[in-house]
């Protein structure tokens, strides 16, 4: 057994799981109280406040929404914030000295397309450097807001559909607006409030002075840049958005200063994503039901973790021989690759925040995944590509495994040869029908896009690594968007504006990317929770293959490994999976 | 299917379900501009501005920046942010991306990749660098951290192993007995948390600092 797994990786993970395990039911009964309307700890000091807001914006409380009006009123709500942004951006030099003291230009029209859509989405993937190009008014009202509202989205979307599955013959599937006003207050706020806190304590900047610039001990400068760092790290973590304030993301040590910092900006990202499974088998009447996904998840969680951690902590034979590199861990030096690493983090929290940032839609990192190793670095491409359903981001995590389990259930089904059921309701054409086109999106979306980069200048002007990497860094910019992850093989230049023709087509077609990945795919399974919720509930019977256990659990792994290695197999193996032979032979470019 | 517990409803949720109205779609779009008003004032104008009050008043130096100052009150840095140290009797950091090094207003990695042969270059140059300056035989095995660039550009820490050979340079540099140097390099060095979380590190700036201070 190689010395690392005996090491650090294995208490490391432990300890992350069981705080993940033992976090999911009281998160997930409070998703419960909330979305259900019972009274929380919160209310006496925000029930005036959510009733307030009801008031202003004209929502009644006691609505219910068929499917597709919570759809529309997503689709609403999303168009609105995204002109909004759009807007704000393009009037930026009308800002006024003091939300735009750098007097920063209008940003153009691609890229303001490309962010407000960026942001709408929960992607957050980011063609700028924010210091240079985005103004006050634009970083705080016009993107960090968006952080909110579409983390709020997703998980909203995931509970419209939990209520379709878990409600028997019923019409409605609840009020958008109200929980989308009850996630904010009573779940997003009280955790934030806590957590932002907690950042600005292990080191986190919280201030709006200028700059300091400050006189280095070899007699240089060094200007200091100093932002709200610590409101936004949080809701960016905990709402599954990923988009750093600074360049580096939670790498810059005013992101993320500590082991401890990054410990709970981990658990942060899985933390909603774990309760809303929890919040679902509690919905429906059997948390077994819950606790059989949360298992899936966790299995592949634990194997994606264990392979980057392994490939990395392996590292770059070339650079061991050639250099006469340390790669083994030692009790005093990290050893394995450490190029794109910070020394506080080391290969095993590196590692496992790749695994976790991707499995999730997060998309923050605090190490480069385009200096991974080959195969390290196709854990998080592989998380991303199969729909971000380990824990997942914020809802789209949720509802994207109740994709994969009714298809679980109708594989099941044909293999016995009885009509597939779920949660106690016949699983029908409709639903797989609509469970097929959610799969088919993303496949469709990402290796259409990733084609059309590569036949041209347009796309491959972009690329920085030479040779099979540069496919990947194409592929990995088309699965980050598609999957709202926004994570990066970020050598891919982007965002140059130099690169005027790949500038803009990279703009372009993300934007595109990321609506369908967010919005198209979130369709056909607000339907399957109408179709659902319209249904009798029918008694299990020695035929109903169970899908609170076990066996399902490690069916639901199968379903979602071979049906991701099908679809993307031909692709991968021309991007990290043939340069990870190359460099065993020793092949550089 | 566990039984009974599905056929049940639970307690306390509402099944009905029933529309109770059709929202038009005037109603919808008004509702959207309005919500989204509402939130955008309230997430991205009050929280902030409240949270900021909150954490100048409860941690205000983590909340500035954790900026260092020397004797004059001049400010020296952040014991956060890593800066460059070139001079023969100062520990070295990493290797930088940011901007021209240590840039701290434009933080990046090199984002070179593993079949990159840049990347196989500049390790060499700065693995023949560091075993130059600090008089090392050829096939001395470096740590990773010594060769590789950081994630930020600001890595403010290095490994204990290459803080330790960097230490005779130091001690003679500086015409200090390596015992000195070494017992300092112990004072700034941080294990890891709880003693699981992160990696042992040596904290470059405020060892050079204390080094500075060091009377002979």
């Amino acid at each position: 057994m190689p010395s690392w797994l005996i090491g650090n990786a294995i208490a490391q993970w432990a300890l992350y799981s069981v705080l993940l395990l033992l976090s999911a039911r009281p998160v997930g009964g409070y998703m419960y109280r909330i979305f259900t309307g019972q009274r929380t700890l919160f209310h006496p000091v925000l029930r005036p406040v959510e009733v307030g807001i009801y008031r202003l914006t004209r929502v009644d409380e006691a609505e219910e929404m068929r499917w597709y009006t919570y759809l529309l009123a997503i689709l609403a709500f999303s168009i609105v914030g995204l002109l909004i942004t759009y807007g704000v951006e393009r009037t930026q030099q009308w800002h006024g000295g003091f939300f735009n003291p750098q007097g920063l230009p209008n940003v153009t029209p691609v890229l303001a397309w490309n962010t407000a859509v960026s942001f709408t989405t929960n992607t957050n993937w980011q063609n700028y450097t924010g210091e240079a190009t985005m103004s006050y008014l634009t970083q705080m009202f016009g993107l960090a807001t968006h952080n909110w509202m579409s983390a709020a989205t997703g998980i909203v979307a995931a509970v419209a559909l939990v209520r379709g599955l878990a409600r028997r013959t019923a019409s409605g599937v609840g009020s958008f607006w109200v929980d989308v006003v009850r996630c904010t207050l009573y779940l997003l706020l009280p955790i934030l409030f806590v957590f932002t806190l907690f950042l600005v304590w292990q080191g986190v900047p919280q201030d709006f002075s200028a700059y300091t610039v400050a006189h280095t001990l070899e007699g240089t400068t060094q200007t200091i840049a100093q932002v709200p760092v610590a409101t936004q790290e949080a809701i960016k973590i905990l709402g599954t958005n990923g988009g750093g304030i600074m360049n580096a993301n939670s790498a810059h040590p005013f992101e993320n200063p500590t082991p401890l910092s990054n410990f709970f900006e981990m658990l942060s990202i899985f933390l909603l994503g774990s309760g809303l499974v929890y919040m679902f088998g509690k919905w429906v009447g059997n948390t077994k039901q819950g606790w059989a996904l949360w298992a899936a998840m966790f299995i592949l969680f634990s194997v994606g973790f264990f392979t980057a951690a392994g490939f990395e902590q392996n590292g770059n034979h070339l650079i061991a021989s050639q250099a006469h590199v340390q790669t083994l861990a030692t009790s005093n030096q990290p050893g394995g690759n450490m190029e794109g690493k910070e020394v506080r983090f080391g290969i095993v929290d590196s590692a496992m925040w790749a695994t976790i940032t991707t499995d999730a839609s997060c998309g923050a990192i605090n190490a480069w995944h385009d200096s991974f190793m080959p195969l390290a670095g196709l854990v998080p491409l592989t998380n991303m590509a199969t729909g971000e359903v380990i824990f997942g981001g914020v809802g789209a995590g949720l509802y994207g495994m109740l994709m994969y389990a009714i298809l679980a259930v109708f594989i099941a089904g044909l293999m016995v040869g009885r009509t597939p059921e779920y949660l106690g309701k016949k699983v029908e054409s409709f639903e797989i029908k609509m469970a097929s086109i959610a799969l088919l999106i993303s496949p469709a979306n990402i290796l259409f896009f990733a084609a059309l980069a590569i036949v041209g200048t347009w796309g491959t002007a972009a690329i920085f690594n030479p040779g099979p990497h540069g496919l990947s860094e194409v592929l990995y910019a088309f699965t980050s968007m598609n999957a709202n992850n926004g994570s990066a093989f970020a050598g891919l230049g982007t965002g140059t504006p130099t690169l005027q023709p790949a500038f803009n087509f990279y703009n372009v077609t993300g934007g595109i990317a990321m609506l369908i990945g967010r919005f198209l795919f979130l369709t056909p399974l607000l339907a399957i929770g109408g179709s659902m919720a319209r249904k009798k509930t029918v008694p299990a019977n020695l035929g109903t293959f169970p899908t609170d256990g076990p066996t399902f659990s490690i069916l639901l792994v199968a379903v979602i490994v071979i049906v991701a290695a099908l679809t993307y197999f031909p692709a991968y193996s021309l991007g990290p999976i043939i340069e990870q032979f190359l460099l065993n032979a020793g092949k550089t470019f | 299917m566990s039984t009974s517990a599905t056929s049940q409803p639970p307690a306390g949720s509402p099944q009905t379900g029933t529309p109770r109205r059709r929202s038009s779609v005037r109603g919808l779009i008004v509702t959207s501009i309005l919500m989204t008003v509402v939130l955008m004032v309230g997430t991205g104008i009050i929280y902030p501005l409240v949270m900021t009050g909150l954490a100048q008043v409860l941690f205000h130096d983590h909340a500035n920046g954790s900026l260092i100052k020397n004797a004059r009150g001049q400010v020296v840095g952040s014991s956060l942010i890593g800066q460059n140290f070139t001079k023969p009797q100062y520990f070295h950091p990493r290797l930088s991306a940011a901007g021209k090094g240590y840039d701290a207003t434009s933080s990046g990695g090199s984002n070179l990749g593993p079949t990159n042969k840049v990347l196989i270059k500049n390790t060499i140059a700065q693995a023949n660098l560091i075993r130059k300056e600090n008089n090392l035989p050829a096939n001395y095995p470096l740590p990773a951290d010594a060769v590789s660039t950081s994630a930020s550009g600001l890595d403010p820490d290095i490994s204990p192993a290459y803080a330790d050979l960097q230490v005779p340079r130091v001690a003679k540099a500086r015409g200090l007995s390596q015992a000195t140097v070494l017992a300092l390099v112990k004072k700034y060095t941080d294990g890891r948390t709880l003693g699981i979380l992160g990696e042992p590190r040596v904290r470059v700036l405020q060892l050079n600092i204390a080094l500075d201070n060091t009377k002979k």
